[in-house]
């Protein structure tokens, strides 16, 4: 209910002179809208009709060079599964993306616990943990293939002269190591990229809380599942989504370390679409992978900012 | 009671400094590669910059590579803040017709993987003579940069007090001169955190140059080293590549220590979350 008081204010306000009226381009909602035009411009030009070109291209015959050769809709998507290196490429990326997703989230906390401590030389592990996030992808990968090659690598020399082993150990000679090489990379290169955003959620949560639970009698461990975890699940779930969908288009790593080797044992699924384009110069399964990826993506995304907002509410 | 608590204090150590000795031994070791004598790399006896002889020559040279990647990094800062400059400016001060829907479709760029667009812009850059140019790979580069930008510019905006802008209104300014004299000061450390986020991702970013540059004149950094380890089969040059990896990190490594800060403001913000 809206007091008298407050309606004879508003009938004392000055009606607007009809003169002080600017025309609609003066207008501030039209210098606004000249303001983000530039972007607007940019992402018409560059995402929407790419979206839409990408929609077109896999619906049609498309070979590398030649161009379009007119639609063929349903063949490149009914083609894809014809490369015998659709589903063990599909498997490997989830393979791939489940371990990589369980050792980020356990190592991140661990490490985000580390430095939210405050002691003496901390500022030391936060930047050394830190330091790898860095550097690129693919500048990481490049170093981790010269530290597993058995011609420069520092570990082999190491376990030999300890008389662990003889000759080399095949890093990425195999394809359960190639696999473990290449989460080892990631998981150094990435680790202090989610430390950091586990460690913003700890610092949000009062310290109330920690009191309230350790009058309560709680010990460390207690406190950690029953009040920490569950106050941290926004964050984890950041860490979940981005590392999931990180994982799923794995390329860089597998690319420079494995190059999708051996015996196309580390072939992920984003590896595929560059191989049609690139390699096979089919343009037309390309695009219609890639929109398969845009789809499947879409819905785990879905799926997870499902769980995100009942974590929140 | 001194005892038990240096004990309650050592496994903290002993993980902590675990963990600080994996994070770093690849770093140190790369470093060190690059200038230990090798068999299998250019420096063959005692230490020595032959690595970065045989790197500063490859090719088309590693000045060359440099100024590829520099150009790129530079140009996408640039595109990067220009873009989120005004639009951030329009979406936190502004009201006007399509406002939401547009930050919406902005936001969108983070739910699409970068290699479905990757297969359309090849063909779209060859119509627009865009393929094979570092111009365009910059302005692919800005597309991905554009939610995190955007959204980081759009929250600086708005975090400046209203009484500023309308005095400055009342003194006669248009709305770009309140932008340029007064907005700018007030978001310059978003800009900061927005401009080191669009560098390290110029300047390290693999896959749309692989996807887009095909004369090897033309590759930045990371593809041009990705190349030259595998450029004559056989005699693949190890050395060579850690020296072009200690290349590659060390401006990101100095950015990164002397900028840290506002690295981490990235995530503070909430940007990340979308």
């Amino acid at each position: 209910m809206r007091s008298p008081v407050a309606r004879g204010e508003e009938a004392q306000a000055p009606p607007r002179p009809p003169a002080a009226r600017r025309p609609w381009w003066r207008s501030r909602a039209a210098k606004g809208a000249a303001y983000a035009s530039p972007a607007a411009a940019f992402v018409v030009m560059f995402f929407v009709v790419p979206l839409l070109l990408v929609g077109r291209m896999s619906a049609s015959e498309w070979p590398l060079l030649q161009g379009d050769q007119g639609t063929n809709f349903p063949d490149n998507f009914d083609g894809m599964t014809d490369d015998r290196l659709f589903w063990p490429a599909v498997g490997f990326t989830l393979k791939y993306t489940v371990i990589v997703v369980a050792i980020l989230l356990v190592l991140a906390m661990i490490m985000a616990l580390i430095v939210q401590e405050r002691r003496p030389g901390v500022t030391f592990f936060r930047t050394a943990y830190f330091l790898p996030v860095a550097l690129g992808l693919a500048s990481a990968s490049l170093l981790f293939w010269g530290f597993f090659s058995p011609s420069i690598g520092p570990i082999d020399p190491i376990l030999r002269d300890l008389g662990l082993i003889d000759g080399n150990i095949r890093w990425i000679g195999t394809p359960n190591m190639a696999l473990l090489s290449t989460i080892a990379l990631v998981v150094w290169k990435f680790a202090g990229f989610f430390m950091i955003i586990l460690l913003v959620g700890l610092q949000s949560i009062p310290t109330e809380v920690y009191e309230a639970a350790r009058i309560d009698g709680a010990n460390r461990v207690q406190t950690f599942f029953r009040v920490t975890l569950p106050l941290l699940r926004p964050s984890l779930a950041l860490v979940l989504i981005l590392s999931i969908t990180g994982s799923l288009l794995a390329f860089d790593q597998f690319f420079i370390l494995t190059n999708g080797g051996p015996d196309n044992s580390t072939v992920t699924v984003v590896m595929l679409i560059y191989r049609e384009a690139f390699q096979r110069f089919d343009l037309g399964t390309a695009a219609a992978l890639s929109v398969v990826v845009l789809v499947v993506l879409l819905v785990v995304n879905i799926v997870q900012f499902r769980f995100l907002r009942r974590g929140t509410d | 009671m001194r005892l038990q608590h240096t004990l309650g204090r050592t496994p903290y150590y002993v993980v902590a400094g675990g963990l600080a000795i994996m994070f770093l031994v690849p770093l140190v070791w790369t470093t060190v590669a690059s200038v230990s004598p090798h068999s299998a790399t250019a420096q063959q006896v005692g230490y020595g910059l032959g690595n970065y002889r045989t790197l500063w020559d490859y090719d088309a040279g590693l000045l060359q590579y440099l100024w590829n990647s520099t150009f790129v990094s530079v140009l996408t800062v640039a595109l990067t803040l220009g873009l989120s400059l005004l639009g951030g400016y329009a979406f936190g001060r502004f009201r006007f017709l399509g406002r939401d829907v547009l930050f919406l479709l902005i936001i969108a760029i983070l739910m699409v993987p970068y290699v479905t667009l990757l297969v359309p812009l090849w063909v779209l850059f060859g119509d627009l003579g865009l393929r094979n140019s570092l111009f365009g790979l910059s302005l692919v580069l800005t597309l991905y940069q554009l939610p995190f930008a955007m959204f980081m510019m759009r929250i600086s905006f708005e975090a400046v007090p209203k009484e500023i802008e309308e005095s400055a209104l009342v003194d006669g300014c248009g709305t770009f001169g309140v932008l340029r004299r007064i907005m700018v000061r007030a978001v310059w450390p978003g800009m900061l955190t927005v401009g080191l986020f669009a560098f390290l991702h110029g300047w390290n970013d693999f896959i749309a140059p692989l996807f887009l540059i095909n004369d090897s004149a033309t590759y930045p950094l990371p593809l041009a080293i990705a190349t030259l380890r595998q450029q004559t089969m056989g005699a693949v040059d190890f050395g060579a590549t850690q020296a072009g990896v200690v290349v590659m990190a060390l401006p990101c490594l100095f950015l990164f220590l002397v900028l840290q800060r506002y690295y981490v403001r990235g995530f503070m913000s909430g940007a990340l979350k979308g």
